[in-house]
């Protein structure tokens, strides 16, 4: 036992993923207790809610996971929709589920391309990078937009697919699962990478439940829990997927099933864009101002990071009285000290690139 | 770099230093405008546009610009995404620790005037101006890698203006009239990189 | 056990509450008293609702409505669990020792509207820095540097 050291990391450090500062009391080299500081990116998107109407609040729902910008906005158009008892057309479904397996490649990759940043590995981090420029060009065509979509909106989505947009699709798709066999031997092949990420940050699946967590972080610890399966919503029951799970709960099986995520996820755009009839892509006869019941409505999708909800509260105004966004960034990032200690001070780097925080999200 | 401000200042007091100044000046402004190092204080969204401008599609290196993440190394911080008020003072502080000369490009409507986070928030700054001198803007929520390509460009121009003497200027290029432009100050769409 | 089964149960456990509970869209609703919270909480936990997805709290102007959100991975089903304390002099048991992960949340409705949850290990404030003045997210909170939008509608 040395003299204990506290050492700052952050708010602005590489290795954090974005704006979170963490206080790690040091033993040597071991770290004996790490205490994340959040908010550094706390916007109060909440409070601005109450004075937008239920459409200016789309655009700042973008801002949220700005990572995975479809998410949020699909989530916050559910609870519009479960609140104002709106229909949303069987094409605008299948429109939805294809953007949001989309962006959950392109959300993917900047996760796994961050954990092979963090182990030396940069090859990877270009690698994946190149898969998510793909995905941010498919979507650039579809709406103008490369990281702030504002695409999915209460009743349906903004505008229908442009030409050649399928086409362009499947050919993405059809390349995918290829390149993430490669990426799988370059990242997790690598005995570096290994060496550095297996057996670091054991999080048990009895721990995963209890401190909330969910998404790869969960199933990485073998939790068998995916909204799109166990409670499903949207036209998810149509199509075949299986759920990766990892066994030991540690920094390589999170980032791994992150991968073969990736890889279900083309199964589901292929299916979906098989399935995909010609049709309306926005509910009839929308007012130009929604103005809900009175009441309140919840409700979540599975986002790229886990169980992503938003909780309505309508007073019958054109304005949302209360939206509470239920982050499952913020829950996942609050298991960091219990898997910090005991482990080096570089682990905790891999650790922190394992749960693939968005501070957008974490922060709100 | 107190020995080279001094010898500016003491080349500007000489008679007949000036050739000599100039002279200077056009080395150091060369070499400093090819080397603009880039501290990314990435915060939100437009922090991925800045991987994006740094990664293989868009490939930042070829103007010079490499990221680094520590203050110390760099010349220019690229302030990309929302400021908070907790956030503040860590890029004040990080902003202090980057050596003279420095420059600082707002990237993003957050970072240029508060953008979709103006009215109604309680923890927004509005606007990285209001508590560092900023060179360059760039609008867009985000804005495109190009865009930032641009604000390099851009400052390189500035960077070229800069003399080593205290209190001096070099004129601009393109802020001369030229037969070739069809208005003063307006550049040269075929011209190109300037500096 | 599925959400009729647990809605026979619920009822037959707390009848002085059994016409406040409703099941709209699959998702029960339990209002309960403040001080019965923590009672009913472990209740539940004990009948599978493993999960604590959310703890937010509404300001309806006259009353702070805490809303918790349970998630039970058995029976496929989610409840809300809502209560309200006076805006006076906001307190309510903290239900930390039951899920781990009503920590940081919790924190973050302390933070946001000042609602004091007994029984926390570390309630401090979470988002914002330690020396703000107010809670946010109150309907009556006034802070002078925010900018009013105007209205386009």
């Amino acid at each position: 036992m040395t003299e204990e050291t506290i050492v700052n990391i952050g708010p602005s450090h590489p290795s954090t993923h974005g704006v979170c500062r963490i206080v790690v009391t040091l033993d040597g080299e071991v770290v004996v207790k790490a205490e994340p500081i959040i908010g550094h990116l706390h916007r109060g998107i909440e409070k601005m809610a109450e004075n937008r109407t239920y459409l200016q609040v789309v655009p700042l729902t973008d801002r949220l996971d700005y990572v995975g910008s479809m998410y949020a906005n699909w989530a916050y158009c559910r609870a519009v929709e479960r609140l104002a008892g709106i229909r949303v057309p069987e094409r605008a479904e299948y429109i939805r589920v294809i953007v949001c397996e989309l962006q959950r490649i392109a959300s993917h990759m900047m996760g796994i391309g961050s954990t092979g940043a963090d182990t030396g590995a940069f090859t990877a981090f270009m690698y994946a990078f190149a898969q998510r420029d793909h995905v941010v060009e498919l979507f650039e065509a579809l709406c103008g937009s490369r990281l702030t979509y504002n695409y999915v909106r209460p009743g349906g989505v903004s505008m229908d697919l442009p030409d050649g947009w399928v086409e362009q699709v499947r050919s993405f798709v059809a390349q995918h699962p290829a390149a993430m066999m490669e990426l799988d031997t370059l990242l997790f092949g690598n005995v570096i990478a290994r060496a550095r990420l297996k057996g670091v940050g054991v999080l048990p699946a009895d721990t995963a439940v209890a401190w909330g967590t969910s998404g790869p972080t969960a199933r990485g610890s073998g939790v068998n829990w995916d909204l799109r399966r166990d409670d499903p919503y949207s036209v998810y029951p149509r199509f075949d997927f299986e759920v990766p799970l990892g066994e030991n709960g540690d920094c390589y099986d999170r980032a791994r099933i992150r991968l073969w995520e990736c890889v279900e996820s083309c199964k589901i755009i292929d299916q979906a864009l098989d399935q995909l009839e010609p049709g309306p892509v926005k509910a009839e006869g929308l007012p130009r101002l929604l103005a809900p019941r009175p009441g309140d409505a919840y409700d979540h999708i599975e986002s790229a990071r886990g169980s992503l909800g938003v909780y309505l509260v309508s007073d019958g105004s054109p304005r949302p009285y209360r939206m509470k966004v239920r982050s499952p960034a913020f829950c996942n990032l609050s298991v960091l000290p219990l898997l910090a200690e005991g482990h080096t001070l570089s682990d905790l780097v891999v650790i922190i690139g394992s749960l693939d925080p968005v501070f957008g999200e974490v922060d709100r | 770099m107190a020995f080279v401000d001094d010898l500016g200042a003491a080349l500007d007091k000489t008679p007949g230093g000036g050739i000599i100044l100039t002279s200077l000046d056009a080395v150091m402004d060369w070499s400093r405008g090819k080397s603009l190092w880039m501290m990314p204080m990435g915060t939100a969204c437009c922090a991925m546009e800045l991987i994006a401008a740094s990664f293989s599609r868009f490939d930042f290196d070829r103007h010079g610009s490499i990221p680094r993440p520590d203050p110390r190394h760099c010349d220019v911080m690229v302030v990309a995404g929302t400021i908070t008020r907790k956030m503040a003072p860590a890029v004040k502080r990080l902003y202090d620790q980057m050596p003279d000369p420095k420059w600082v490009i707002a990237m993003g409507n957050c970072a240029v005037s508060g953008g979709i986070f103006y009215y109604d928030t309680y923890s927004v700054i509005r606007g990285v101006d209001e508590f560092l001198p900023v060179d360059v803007y760039i609008a867009g929520c985000p804005p495109r890698p190009e865009s930032l390509q641009d604000a390099i460009l851009r400052l390189r121009e500035q960077v070229s203006t800069d003399s080593i003497a205290p209190g001096k200027s070099r004129a601009l290029k393109s802020e001369l009239p030229s037969s070739g432009s069809p208005r003063k100050g307006e550049r040269d769409a075929a011209g190109g990189d300037v500096g | 056990m599925n959400i009729n089964e647990l809605r026979e149960h619920l009822c037959s456990q707390y009848p002085d509450l059994c016409p406040l509970f409703s099941v709209e869209f699959g998702d029960g609703v339990l209002v309960i008293d403040a001080d019965r919270l923590h009672e009913a909480a472990t209740d539940l936990r004990d009948l599978g609702f493993d999960r604590l997805g959310m703890v937010t709290a509404v300001d309806t102007r006259d009353e702070f409505e805490l809303v918790y959100r349970l998630q039970s991975r058995q029976m496929h089903a989610g409840i809300f669990v809502k209560a309200r304390v006076p805006r006076d002099e906001p307190t309510i048991a903290s239900v930390t020792d039951l899920w781990p992960a009503a920590n940081w949340q919790e924190r973050e409705v302390f933070d946001m509207f000042g609602i004091v949850f007994t029984g926390h290990p570390d309630l401090r404030r979470i988002l914002l820095t330690d020396d703000w003045v107010g809670y946010p997210l109150r309907k009556d909170y006034q802070d002078e540097r925010i900018i009013r939008r105007p209205d386009y509608i």
